[in-house]
């Protein structure tokens, strides 16, 4: 391609910028695939932070009956500084995003799988990936919080 | 505007797309894993350290283990790098990152692969 024929499409090209952290994404309404979207990543991040927390823990619970001892405990009586709440909500925490990137990851595989791209299918996916994942927690979270 | 030299954009060949399918392949491995790893746990017998550490004792179930530790830590990383490649923009500092995500999913992979063998 000749400079002149790119200069003269980039020209009326529109210009894209970066949307800003603070000013924009207030106001920026996503649809619910989007909130998929974005909570499948923070939830990753979440998980990569937590990650040396779930090698504490499985190193504590395989480890010997005595180190077993001291990982449940840990969510009765706390760790060190950390009450067992604190412990409890940091465990939620995971739970939740286990939960969320497994079931948006499925929804992933599945849209790949079958080639599933349309606007309503993206959209009612997301709905039912957000109320499985949501379901699950609570369930879960009630278990962890002795509510059952 | 040249597409070569200096300013050209570093991506080589096939490159999206083995990320793509590690990423994939990694997640149907931790998937499988999670439904065997919960189906064990379900089994009838008391919850306890017997029960718990009994899932992890067989040869066949280290090994499956073992490869979950390797996709986990994997996946994480093309996970990670995208979030520092879409937000972070300066190089040194995404490259600072990008070795911390390294040290940080080696060092808790390593851990995770000592206590498994450890038993």
């Amino acid at each position: 391609m000749s400079d002149t024929a790119t200069k003269t499409v980039t020209k009326s090209r529109p210009v894209f910028r970066n949307i800003n952290a603070f000013t924009d994404l207030p106001s920026y309404r996503l649809p619910v695939a989007g909130w998929i979207s974005i909570l499948h990543r923070i939830s990753g991040f979440v998980m990569f932070l937590l990650l040396p927390f779930v090698v504490w823990m499985f190193d504590k619970s395989l480890t010997s009956e005595i180190s077993y001892d001291e990982f449940t405990n840990v969510f009765v009586a706390g760790c060190g500084y950390a009450p067992a709440w604190l412990v409890k909500l940091v465990t939620l925490g995971l739970l939740w995003s286990y939960l969320h990137h497994f079931t948006a990851g499925v929804r992933h595989l599945w849209m790949d799988a079958t080639h599933s791209v349309s606007k309503e299918q993206g959209r009612s996916s997301a709905v039912a990936t957000l109320a499985i994942s949501l379901l699950l927690t609570v369930l879960l979270g009630a278990k962890l919080f002795g509510l059952y | 505007m040249s597409t070569f030299g200096s300013k050209r954009i570093v991506t080589g060949a096939h490159y999206g797309l083995r990320d793509w399918l590690v990423q994939r392949i990694t997640a149907v491995l931790m998937a499988l894993f999670t439904v065997a790893l919960l189906v064990q746990f379900l089994m009838p017998g008391a919850l306890g350290y017997e029960h718990w550490a009994g899932i992890f004792a067989s040869q066949w179930m280290k090994t499956l283990t073992f490869v979950l530790i390797v996709s986990l830590a994997w996946h994480a990383w093309v996970g990670m790098r995208d979030i520092w490649m879409d937000y972070v923009q300066p190089v040194g500092v995404r490259l600072a990152l990008q070795v911390f995500t390294l040290v940080w999913l080696v060092g808790c992979a390593g851990w995770a692969i000592q206590v498994l063998w450890r038993l």
